[in-house]
């Protein structure tokens, strides 16, 4: 398989572009394996990525019911950021901020990471007070942060509604200028072809309907291309989690929850940045096709079916009107949804379980995207080394039963408001 | 998706707040021996399944009633509603 450069997109220029290889193999599922991994979306391809090139365990299989990265991984809109200030997410978000930063070297894969910054907008005296902390625990932690007032605000985003009619007034924001955006499908496509070149075999239309058991310890998978026998499993299936976990006779802190994304027409350069609305719960950015990606709040009731409803398609573009008057007349090109495994205190776990040979990686939300590598690395090293990642090891199971939610807005155990 | 409401018909989900799954109606007894770790299941644990499920929607823009939904998580269908009062008083809150 050909390592991507100049010189070979110059190759293959003058040679008609009719010879580059096929990005990944399509292999036979082998009987065996070290590890296998269910679910290819962006954290199970990373995990397998990582397995194999940081812990020399190539003997590995990412195992996808439908296509890779079908998922989460290429529905979201795609906010990579680390401005996070609970003790167990901060340095979790910053790890991966900075495996971003060079993901593309990395991979040999151009993931179009962007860094054009995040505002978060902050609509009262109150909300700036809770913002001026977190950018301070931010910067205490080595963090970019920065906030804005009001008149700087404006002067950078100067097509939001400071009017007095504005539906909540612009106070200010807190920046983080390292945050930006990645493109979806390349980090999934990026990961498959780099964990593929590393010896990993990506099985596509194979559906894990259960498991294989010795005692009882998990031994493997039944698939719908017949057993596949592993050393140890490990799920890695988003909002699907809850009911591989029930064939293992697991009960989790999850719920699935849907949430829906939408595209507009495209524009010309508007939006160079991230712009999100705490008030009404909404964020922005412009695509490199020039759609705005809007996105909102979730449906609010548990599904599986992968679609909204149209409340919230109505609550996310009046939102997009309340900040930016000027987008009122814009058509949206395309709408979609994807299923999250909600948890109770919306972080996530990375974890053993109590099923001897069964391992957990779930219950991101639906805001982990961003923690795409971070949750390959710290799975990998969980998955090789049977310890947690100094940078996960807050993301346990027992955590709730011990009082130690990680709940960094505050909530409780309501996942339909995290 | 419309919510049949047992006193007022066909109402719109918006005018709805959503709780989760119906069992949360049935609190742990706290002098149990073990309620502690009953009180973790009760509050954390769930069975999240993929197809029927009951769940507790509290009419918050109507009547202020709570409703025992039965709604297919794969599909959004409604199969029944009932006023979770009734099924409270019945004994049969799951
Ligand atoms: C609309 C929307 C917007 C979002 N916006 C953002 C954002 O701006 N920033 C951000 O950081 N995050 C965002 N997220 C969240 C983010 O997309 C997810 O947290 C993340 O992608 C989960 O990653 P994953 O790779 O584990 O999931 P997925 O890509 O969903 O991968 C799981 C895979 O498991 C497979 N699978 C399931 N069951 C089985 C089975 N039985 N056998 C085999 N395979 C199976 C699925 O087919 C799927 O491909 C958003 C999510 C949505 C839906």
């Amino acid at each position: 398989m050909s390592h991507y450069s100049a010189f070979s997109i110059f190759r293959n220029a003058l040679s008609g572009n009719r010879h580059w290889p096929r990005v990944w193999r399509n292999p036979h599922p082998k009987p065996s394996y070290d590890v296998v991994i269910v679910g290819a979306g962006g954290h199970g391809l990373a995990t397998a990525y990582y397995l194999a090139k940081e812990h020399g365990i190539h003997n590995v299989a990412v195992i996808e019911k439908g296509w890779l990265g079908g998922g989460n991984t290429v529905r979201n809109t795609t906010i990579v950021r680390s401005n996070y200030m609970m003790p167990g997410n901060t340095m979790f978000y910053e790890r991966s901020m900075k495996l971003w930063e060079n993901l593309s070297q990395d991979i040999n894969y151009n993931v179009m990471f962007s860094q054009r910054g995040q505002y978060n907008l902050c609509h009262s005296p109150g909300q700036m007070d809770t913002a001026r902390r977190r950018g301070n625990i931010m910067r205490a932690n080595g963090i970019d942060a920065e906030l804005f007032d009001r008149a700087e605000v404006q002067r950078r985003l100067p097509y939001l509604d400071y009017s007095p009619n504005a539906r909540f007034p612009i106070h200010g924001a807190i920046y983080q200028s390292r945050a930006g955006t990645a493109r979806h499908d390349a980090v999934a496509w990026g990961y498959a072809r780099a964990a593929d070149r590393q010896g990993v075999d990506i099985i596509q239309q194979c559906e894990v309907t259960g498991y294989l058991r010795d005692g009882d310890r998990i031994t493997g998978v039944e698939t719908t291309r017949g057993p596949i026998r592993a050393g140890k499993v490990g799920l890695a299936v988003a909002g699907h989690t809850g009911h591989l976990a029930a064939m293992a006779g697991l009960r989790l802190p999850i719920e699935t929850h849907v949430l829906q994304a939408f595209v507009t027409e495209p524009l010309k350069p508007m939006v160079d940045t991230v712009i999100s609305f705490g008030a009404a719960h909404f964020y922005v950015s412009q695509s490199d096709k020039g759609g705005l990606v809007l996105g909102g709040d979730l449906d609010g009731y548990n599904s599986y079916a992968q679609r909204g409803g149209l409340p919230m398609v109505e609550h996310t573009l009046a939102s997009a009107k309340a900040l930016m008057p000027s987008v009122s007349r814009l058509k949206l090109l395309r709408h979609w949804a994807g299923v999250m495994d909600m948890s109770m205190d919306g972080s996530p776990f990375i974890t053993k379980t109590s099923v001897d040979g069964l391992y957990l990686n779930g219950g991101w939300c639906y805001g982990r995207f961003k923690a795409t590598p971070a949750s390959g690395w710290c799975y990998a090293h969980l998955l090789a080394k049977d310890e947690p990642h100094t940078h996960a090891a807050e993301f346990r199971l027992d955590r709730l039963a011990r009082g130690a939610m990680i709940d960094e807005k505050g909530v409780g155990a309501q996942p339909n408001l995290h | 998706m419309i919510i049949n409401h047992p006193l007022l018909g066909p109402r719109d989900a918006a005018e709805f707040v959503y709780l989760g799954d119906a069992s949360l109606m049935v609190r742990p007894d706290w002098q149990d021996e073990n309620a502690a770790e009953k009180f973790y299941q009760y509050m954390y644990l769930r069975d999240n399944p993929a197809g029927r499920q009951r769940e507790l929607w509290y009419h918050e823009q109507g009547d202020r009633s709570w409703l025992i939904v039965t709604r297919d998580t794969t599909t959004h269908e409604i199969s029944s509603v009932e006023l979770a009062r009734d099924v409270a008083l019945a004994g049969k809150g799951k």
